[in-house]
């Protein structure tokens, strides 16, 4: 008996600490690395290259948040996810940060105790098909198959989009990116349908990229960002403004490249941003020369895109809405001072 | 309880069972308050982390389409009806596996046993080949590489333009009835009565004068017949809903779609290999002696199966089989992998995605697991204590 109710107080004591809630930066710096969640494959986005590194848009937030903690953008593990399990992923710790083309709702930011540091990509909602069954609008799909991942916005705003538009549609939910479109390459649906840079993405996943055809609707707001605990400002903070400090590098035109001839710059922002003078990196609690690591080792907000999904990647997406706001696009850091 | 008093040495915490009920009764709180802390502790740092708790978002629109399903659904529903969808939906392909599962495991093993060398073999290399695969891997199998290599709809294989197979499915004609159907669903009912009514008498016959009557043939007869005039009487006109292709896809008749079809093949196939080897052995551990006795009472073999091996071997058979068909449920719960819309693939996926109640729903999806698989035990004992009673 003495034996059951000691085995109940130490259990009980242990669930106790193992739910008060640690803060995840001084957790982070004890384990030595962070943990980023990302998707289980997305080209541009998170995606293994041939030598099996991580690499993408996503990836590089991830990055970004390691060289401010650690100065080193390496220090992270990446933890593949479905749509469907990357929220309670977070929630219970098995990830520090979430970075997997995850879009901004109310939903979420508030029933899920969870909070969005920003956004990283402005995307919307597209349908692809196959060019042979010769549709030039989405307004033509009545009575289609659907191809669409479990667990995203994506389900959403298909059934909004096809009930608003009085269409029928069947829907064939998968889990992964890869199912789904391999389901829509072997003819199991007529449509496939994704945030639009996905739909890109995944095109040159296809057997035959050139016989899709992404239609021209947009059919939703997707603001895309990095995703972190509630209640953790601390953390919060730190996601937030590495995310700011690469939009804020490109603003000032610093780069990858010329990051270190910056650092003798006059220009009283950049010496900020660089940690020249003030004590930027020391509000957030980390090293004074946080943004000059990330952009050291992970380059400006525009590098990036270009690098990943841009011109300089197969998915040749043009900047459009993800251009700086002074040109023409949304992206906009509030001022690093 | 009754605690010895009289003897004045002996105190009531030496009485043994006076001190097992305390003990008991302490364990017992101990792990009640164990849960209850549990519990609490739970909902307190859900709400420290803001994450929403309780039971109303069962009420809430659900907001997502559902391919396959039994009642009325559409978008606009509530969680909750996602929650019934998806039960429905892991029923529907459970109950037909294990139909199909036991007919063809009771098929395999009695092939297993057969004297004829080539049905025997083949029996045994059915048995081990799917035994031993897993079956996510034969789920693949049979979605990927049998149903998904099926042409598109426009090219679609077709049955006399009544039945058509592709890429998205079997398409069968389904049959509407005029009103005078409820007439012939009643007149099954009451043949249904009349056959068990039947079978008492002529139980009873027999073991009265021993003559025997041919309940299961004049049983067949009379559910064709009956039901059969009873449609020409009631003048009941059936009309066909054959399904045609109609834009994208085929539209009409019932459609069976392919994530169904490979789920229960699978769980079939795998599972009725299991069941072979259950029957295999239930009918090997009958003793010889009644074979010998059945046969020098003249029994021909159809009988002599049917009669003594059949239902000696049931009672070994009976708890293992149980457990099968438990597996079969539980692991129709692979549907996830192949994105057939049973409990866990809607309710555990997309509503606890969507909703981010995570803690109530799979609550509420082991406790229906656990509910199915009570209710199969339950019915498979009443069943064995049925078999069991027969002994004389
Ligand atoms: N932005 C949407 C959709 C995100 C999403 O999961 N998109 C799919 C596109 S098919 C994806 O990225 N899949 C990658 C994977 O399965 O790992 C959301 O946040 O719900």
């Amino acid at each position: 008996m003495r034996k059951i109710l000691s085995t109940a107080i130490v259990s009980t004591s242990l669930l106790v600490a193992a739910t008060a809630q640690a803060g995840t930066l001084a957790d982070v710096k004890s384990k030595g690395f962070m943990n980023c969640g990302v998707s289980t494959g997305l080209p541009g986005f998170s995606n293994t290259d041939e030598k099996g590194e991580w690499k993408g848009v996503d990836v590089d937030t991830c990055k970004a948040v390691a060289a401010a903690v650690f100065g080193d953008a390496s220090k992270v593990k990446y933890v593949p996810l479905t749509a469907k399990e990357r929220f309670t992923a977070l929630q219970s710790g098995e990830i520090d940060l979430l970075s997997r083309n995850t879009t901004w709702t109310l939903t979420r930011d508030t029933g899920l105790g969870l909070n969005f540091a920003g956004v990283n990509y402005y995307d919307g909602q597209g349908f692809m098909v196959s060019k042979k069954i010769g549709v030039k609008s989405a307004l033509e799909l009545d009575g289609a198959t659907v191809c669409v991942q479990a667990g995203t916005t994506t389900e959403l705003n298909l059934a909004d989009y096809f009930r608003a538009n009085k269409m029928s549609y069947k829907p064939i939910t998968f889990d992964t990116s890869d199912q789904t479109a391999g389901a829509f390459d072997n003819g199991r649906c007529d449509v496939l349908t994704s945030d639009q840079s996905q739909l890109y993405a995944l095109r040159i996943k296809l057997k035959n990229p050139a016989d899709a055809e992404v239609l021209p609707e947009v059919i939703s707001k997707e603001p895309l960002g990095p995703v972190v605990r509630q209640g953790d400002d601390e953390w919060f903070n730190i996601a937030k403004w590495s995310l700011n400090a690469m939009i804020t590098a490109e603003e000032l035109g610093v780069t990858q490249a010329n990051v270190d001839d910056m650092t003798k710059s006059t220009n009283p922002n950049i010496q900020r941003l660089l940690g020249v003078t003030g004590e930027m990196g020391g509000k957030l609690k980390v090293g004074n020369d946080w943004a000059y690591k990330i952009i050291k080792q992970v380059g400006n907000y525009g590098e990036s895109f270009e690098r990943n999904v841009g011109t300089g990647s197969p998915l040749k997406i043009q900047r459009g809405i993800n251009a700086l706001w002074n040109k023409g696009g949304f992206l906009y850091s509030p001022p690093i001072r | 309880m009754t605690v010895p008093q009289k003897n004045s040495s002996s105190k009531i915490w030496n009485d043994p069972v006076f001190r097992g009920r305390v003990f008991q009764g302490v364990v017992l709180t101990a792990i009640i308050a164990f849960f209850a802390f549990i519990v609490s502790n739970t909902l307190h740092n859900l709400e420290v982390r803001g994450i929403s708790t309780g039971f109303g978002f069962l009420n809430q629109e659900a907001g997502f389409g559902i391919i396959q399903s039994l009642i009325d659904y559409n978008e606009t529903n509530t969680y909750g009806r996602t929650f019934v969808v998806g039960i429905l939906n892991t029923l529907l392909v459970s109950l037909v596996g294990i139909v199909l599962a036991t007919l063809l495991g009771f098929l395999m093993g009695i092939a297993r046993l057969s004297n004829n060398w080539l049905i025997s073999k083949l029996a045994a290399i059915y048995i081990e080949t799917f035994r031993n695969i897993p079956l996510l891997l034969q789920i693949f199998f049979w979605y990927f590489a049998v149903l998904g290599v099926m042409p598109h709809p426009r090219e679609s294989m077709s049955w006399g333009e009544l039945v058509f197979l592709n890429v998205r499915g079997l398409y069968i004609p389904s049959p509407e009835f005029s009103d005078g159907i409820t007439f012939v669903y009643a007149s099954i009912f009451v043949t249904l009565i009349g056959i068990w009514i039947l079978k008492r008498w002529a139980h009873k016959q027999q073991d009265d004068t021993g003559k025997q009557f041919p309940v299961f043939y004049t049983a067949i007869a009379a559910l064709i017949i009956i039901p059969g005039i009873t449609y020409l009487i009631s003048g009941t006109t059936t009309t066909w809903d054959v399904p045609a292709l109609r834009g994208f896809n085929f539209k009409g008749g019932i459609t069976i779609l392919p994530e169904f079809t490979a789920l229960l093949l699978a769980l079939t196939i795998y599972t009725a290999a299991f069941i072979a080897e259950i029957v295999r052995a239930g009918i090997q551990s009958v003793p010889k002696g009644q074979l010998e006795a059945s046969r020098a009472l003249g029994l021909k073999n159809g009988q002599m199966l049917r009669l003594v091996v059949i239902p000696q071997a049931m009672r070994v058979i009976i708890p293992p089989l149980t457990s099968q068909y438990l597996n079969l449920v539980k692991n129709s719960s692979l549907a996830t992998a192949i994105g057939y819309p049973d409990l866990v693939a809607i309710f555990a996926g997309t509503t606890l995605n969507q909703s981010g109640q995570a803690i109530e729903i799979i609550f509420m999806v082991m406790a229906v697991y656990l509910t199915i698989s009570l209710v199969i035990s339950l019915i498979m004992n009443i069943y064995n204590k049925r078999m069991a009673l027969v002994e004389r």
